[in-house]
């Protein structure tokens, strides 16, 4: 493609509208316009030059803000949709989501199941939207920010005439001196504007710098999606729940069996309005009860030694850490959060061998849930056996007993009881509340004694390793909006002209306060305060 | 020290009525003084009484915090207020780079009707439950409510342009949507004016009823039931019976309460108009006649732009940052990070359609208010009715 050539002597690239280095417009279509359009400089942007190959109409569509909008505009009314009804990750486990939503919400809920809105921002749609996104991001910006650095850094000071008559503040004077001109510049520079001469001719800029703000947040914006993205990469991020039993240690997920916690005990305060200040008395009773604090009293251990299957772990103690809500036990790239807990949660029963007739007790039997031991010799011909045990107990569909899983919400037992009158032993069937005999009256039962209960905490595992980009990237994208909007790129030209001075002015946002610089910066000389043109126009359509 | 608090807050909510009456006499007398730049008389006492009731109500925010032991923005009542005097803050900051009253005949009544709408709900100072014990959550809700408070007044400034731009001599749809607005804010004070009634009454009414998952519970309403909750049972004698029966997936109390607003409203703008005998926006379009559209159009994009960055920092990174230590991942999806999320995507929208597509005065003016809106359901309507963690009220 041929470059274009000024009468200034500036060599444009092809497709550029206003000469970098003198604003001279180059294209035959702006050449009417009574105001010129200065977004970027009117520099050759290639999205706005080619339009021919596969590659250019894709460059052509990521670049057009209009298509940024619209993917905006998209990924919010999605996003939107998926608050109507809850996620599927904030609904009660009771039911399977495919009934769930369906039974709360009726028709309106199966639909939204069926849609796939119950998991909407990790449907397939969604990230493409996201990565759409994305991808414009880094092209649209690709697409402006070269040639807008080489229109900023090619301008000279002397504009060609059409080019400062057609900006938005524009104004002629007559009979200025040099004292005004030096007033001006002075003022100006007191200003920190940052002050440019050629020829007599002046161009006064300041805050060019804020112009790249957009460019430095879209880059912001890159790196956090990039950061998000990394999440899916093995390794880099572990999300596990581990349930911990007060007393109990086990081994922290994912740490290759290097670390190993225990649960102390575990604590749930509620804020107590006859303790606390009584500000709160009155928020008390209204909701009750109000938690204070949960937390869990954790040791964390480090093995010292290899790993021998089978074998009990060597354990050295690293730390003692109170793990609170906000408080999390971090060590190494891993944090423990407290996440969840049961309280009272079954540890041990104990039954006392009893004679029905009598009464008489011939020993007792203490069960630990977690490791019920299969014989009990209670001496002088007594003992019992476990034959099953079902820690969370229920009958099956066929009528056979079973367990629903290894937590021990509701224990029963089959113990087998020998004593001397029974050497061979009787059977019995006992759960919470009720006890079978199967093989018709036995002599002897389990009568119930007591339970230990202890409290369960739920830690959450985590390790995010993407967290460093993402932060890189809020910070980034922080530090690009408040330079593209706490500062405005200014320019003023005071240029001669045929024995006139001419002054016009330019900035990218908050015309109103140029607008004040320039009135302070000229009050009190012979120059005229320039026209704001867009204004004048409006006036006249309006006529007032 | 409570007691003290309670009474700076209702000092500044004096001193802002007043205050915008003032603005609305500043704005009169101009027309007779002319083309003059600059504040009369009537808009620097306005302005000097809303600094002073701002002075007020930081006052009270001090001396709740202290009482309260942490930060007063834990629950709805706390928030709103907080949100309202953001309001003000950000008015006051905005005119003085403009120095233009009519903003604060139009910001004003908005801070008002916020603070009062806030005092319709539990005043208790709530202990923090444990995710809440963190002093992220107070710069977060603090700078979040900042930058909502600053992009609000860019609202302000949109009305002021709508009521101004838009030919009130025929009706049209733009005329329609602006009386939508005028009458949303109506209703909000409907809301208020039947809360207070029915509290000053003493009204209660209490009911046995049968929630969604089943189970007996009993529920207490402060206003007449027009709609009874799901096989209500009513237990006060002597109230009013409900009207309709409502589904145990509904709630039917904040149903009520909504009707109940709406009634409040349509009664409320019926008195207005028969008043005024024209559209509220008609009816203020005179106030706005000597205001230079640029003018207020640039207001409102300059707000946008100084909000935009506050309200990312604090409704996005620093809501971010207390996510990730209170609850072990920076972004959950939670309805009340969806709509942060929308907010900022809306704004986003909203810079890049001025930026490139050149949607200046009058679309840009619709955006403004469509972003309020967006706001004030985030504020609102996520917090009663699509409850998720953030979820204050009970
Ligand atoms: C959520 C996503 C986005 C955010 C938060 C964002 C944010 C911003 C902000 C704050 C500005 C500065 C606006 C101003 O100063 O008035 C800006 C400018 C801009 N953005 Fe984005 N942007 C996003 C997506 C996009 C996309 C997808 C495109 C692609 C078409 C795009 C293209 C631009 C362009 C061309 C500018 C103007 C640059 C200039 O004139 O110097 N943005 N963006």
């Amino acid at each position: 493609m041929k470059d274009v050539k000024c009468e200034c002597g500036h060599v444009n690239p092809h497709g550029t509208v206003l000469c970098e280095a003198c604003g001279k417009v180059l294209d035959e279509q702006s050449q009417d316009k009574s105001l010129l359009d200065m977004r970027y400089e009117g520099s050759a942007r290639r999205s706005q030059t080619y339009n021919k190959s596969i590659v250019d109409k894709i460059w052509n569509f990521f670049s057009s803000v209009k298509v940024g909008v619209w993917l905006i505009v998209v990924t919010l009314v999605a996003s939107a949709a998926g608050t109507i009804l809850p996620q599927e990750m904030y609904i009660p486990p009771t039911m399977p989501a495919e009934e769930y939503y369906e039974d709360q919400y009726g028709w309106f809920g199966k639909l939204y199941y069926e849609l796939g809105f119950n998991n909407l921002y990790s449907s397939w749609w969604y990230l493409v939207l996201i990565a759409m996104i994305g991808i414009s991001l880094v092209i649209c910006s690709l697409d402006r920010v070269v040639p807008l650095y080489k229109a900023l850094k090619a301008q000279k000071v002397t504009r060609h005439e059409g080019f400062l008559k057609r900006q938005r503040l524009f104004g002629i004077s007559e009979n200025v001196d040099e004292q005004d001109i030096a007033a001006v510049k002075q003022r100006l520079k007191a200003k920190r504007y940052n002050i440019r001469e050629e020829n007599g001719d002046l161009l006064a800029e300041k805050g060019r710098f804020s112009r790249w703000g957009p460019y430095v947040n879209h880059v912001g914006l890159i790196i956090f999606l990039i950061g998000g993205m990394l999440r899916f990469v093995p390794g880099m991020y572990i999300d596990k729940v581990l349930w911990l039993r007060e007393g109990e240690t086990k081994v922290v997920p994912e740490t290759d069996g290097q670390y190993y916690v225990a649960n102390e005990k575990f604590i749930l305060e509620n804020y107590d309005k006859e303790k606390e200040d009584k500000t709160f008395e009155a928020a008390i009773d209204r909701a009750g009860m109000v938690v204070k604090n949960y937390q869990t009293n954790a040791v964390l251990y480090k093995r010292v030694g290899p790993a021998i299957p089978g074998e009990q772990p060597e354990l050295e103690k690293v730390k003692e850490h109170k793990i609170k809500v906000n408080q999390p036990l971090k060590f190494e790239k891993f944090a423990l959060y407290q996440v969840d807990y049961k309280l009272d949660e079954l540890n041990t029963m104990s039954f006392s061998l009893t004679n029905k007739a009598t009464g008489n007790t011939f020993g007792d039997v203490k069960i630990n849930l977690y490791d019920p031991k299969p014989k009990y010799d209670l001496g002088n011909g007594y003992g019992v056996e476990v034959l099953s045990f079902f820690p969370d107990f229920e009958f099956a569909k066929d009528g056979e007993p079973t367990t629903k899983s290894r937590i021990p919400n509701n224990p029963a037992f089959v113990f087998k009881m020998t004593s001397p009158e029974v050497p061979k032993g009787e059977t019995s069937f006992v759960a919470i509340q009720q006890t079978i005999e199967p093989l018709g009256d036995n002599q002897y039962k389990m009568a119930f004694k007591g339970i230990e209960t202890k409290n369960v905490t739920a830690l959450t595992v985590r390790k995010d390793l993407t967290i460093w980009i993402i932060v890189l990237g809020g910070i980034l994208f922080m530090i690009g909006v408040i330079q593209g909007a706490y500062w405005n790129h200014r320019r003023i030209w005071v240029q001669n002209k045929n024995g006139e001075i001419w002054i016009a002015a330019h900035t990218n946002k908050n015309w109103y306060g140029l607008k004040r610089e320039i009135e302070s910066a000229l009050s009190e000389t012979k120059i005229n305060i320039p026209n704001d043109q867009i204004q004048r126009e409006k006036m006249d359509k309006e006529g007032v | 020290m409570v007691t003290i608090s309670s009474n700076l807050l209702y000092i500044a909510f004096i001193l802002y009525l007043v205050a915008t009456l003032f603005f609305g006499g500043a704005i009169k007398a101009k027309k007779n003084i002319g083309e003059k730049k600059g504040t009369n008389r009537w808009g620097k006492i306005a302005v000097f009484l809303t600094i002073v009731g701002f002075i007020s109500q930081v006052g009270y925010f001090i001396t709740r915090w202290i009482a309260a032991g942490h930060a007063p923005v834990s629950n709805l009542f706390e928030f709103t207020t907080f949100f309202g005097m953001c309001l003000v803050g950000a008015f006051i900051v905005i005119y003085f780079i403009y120095r233009t009253p009519l903003l604060g005949l139009f910001t004003m009544p908005v801070a008002i009707l916020v603070i009062a709408y806030a005092s319709m709900f539990p005043r208790d100072i709530s202990p923090l439950i444990p995710a809440l014990q963190s002093d992220w959550l107070h710069i977060h809700v603090t700078t979040a409510a900042l930058g909502e408070a600053i992009l609000a007044i860019s609202f302000g400034a949109g009305l002021i342009y709508l009521v101004k731009v838009i030919d009130q001599s025929k009706a049209s749809k733009r005329t329609f949507w602006l009386e939508a607005v005028m009458f949303g804010l109506v209703t909000t004070l409907g809301f208020v004016l039947v809360s207070t009634l029915f509290s000053a009454m003493d009204y209660k009414a209490e009911f046995n009823w049968i929630n969604k998952n089943d189970q007996a519970a009993t529920i207490e309403y402060t206003m007449p039931a027009i709609t009874g909750p799901h096989e209500g049972e009513i237990i006060t004698k002597g109230k009013f019976e409900p009207l309709v029966e409502m589904p145990a997936l509904i709630n039917a109390k904040k149903m009520n309460s909504v009707i109940w607003s709406f009634i409040g409203g349509f009664i409320l703008y019926g008195l207005i108009r028969l008043i005024l005998r024209k559209r509220i926006s008609a009816a203020l379009q005179p106030l706005v006649k000597n205001i230079n559209l640029d003018f207020v159009d640039e207001i409102s994009y300059r707000s946008v732009l100084i909000g935009f960055p506050v309200f990312t920092l604090g409704a996005l990174i620093f809501a971010m940052i207390w996510a990730q230590i209170a609850w072990t991942r920076f972004w959950g999806w939670d309805p009340k990070e969806v709509w942060a999320l929308i907010t900022w995507l809306f704004y986003a929208a909203f810079l890049h359609l001025r930026l490139s597509k050149g949607w200046h005065g009058e679309k840009s003016a619709w955006l403004a208010v469509i972003g309020f809106v967006i706001i004030m359901f985030n504020l609102v309507a996520v917090n009663l009715v699509i409850a998720g963690l953030h979820s204050y009220a009970g």
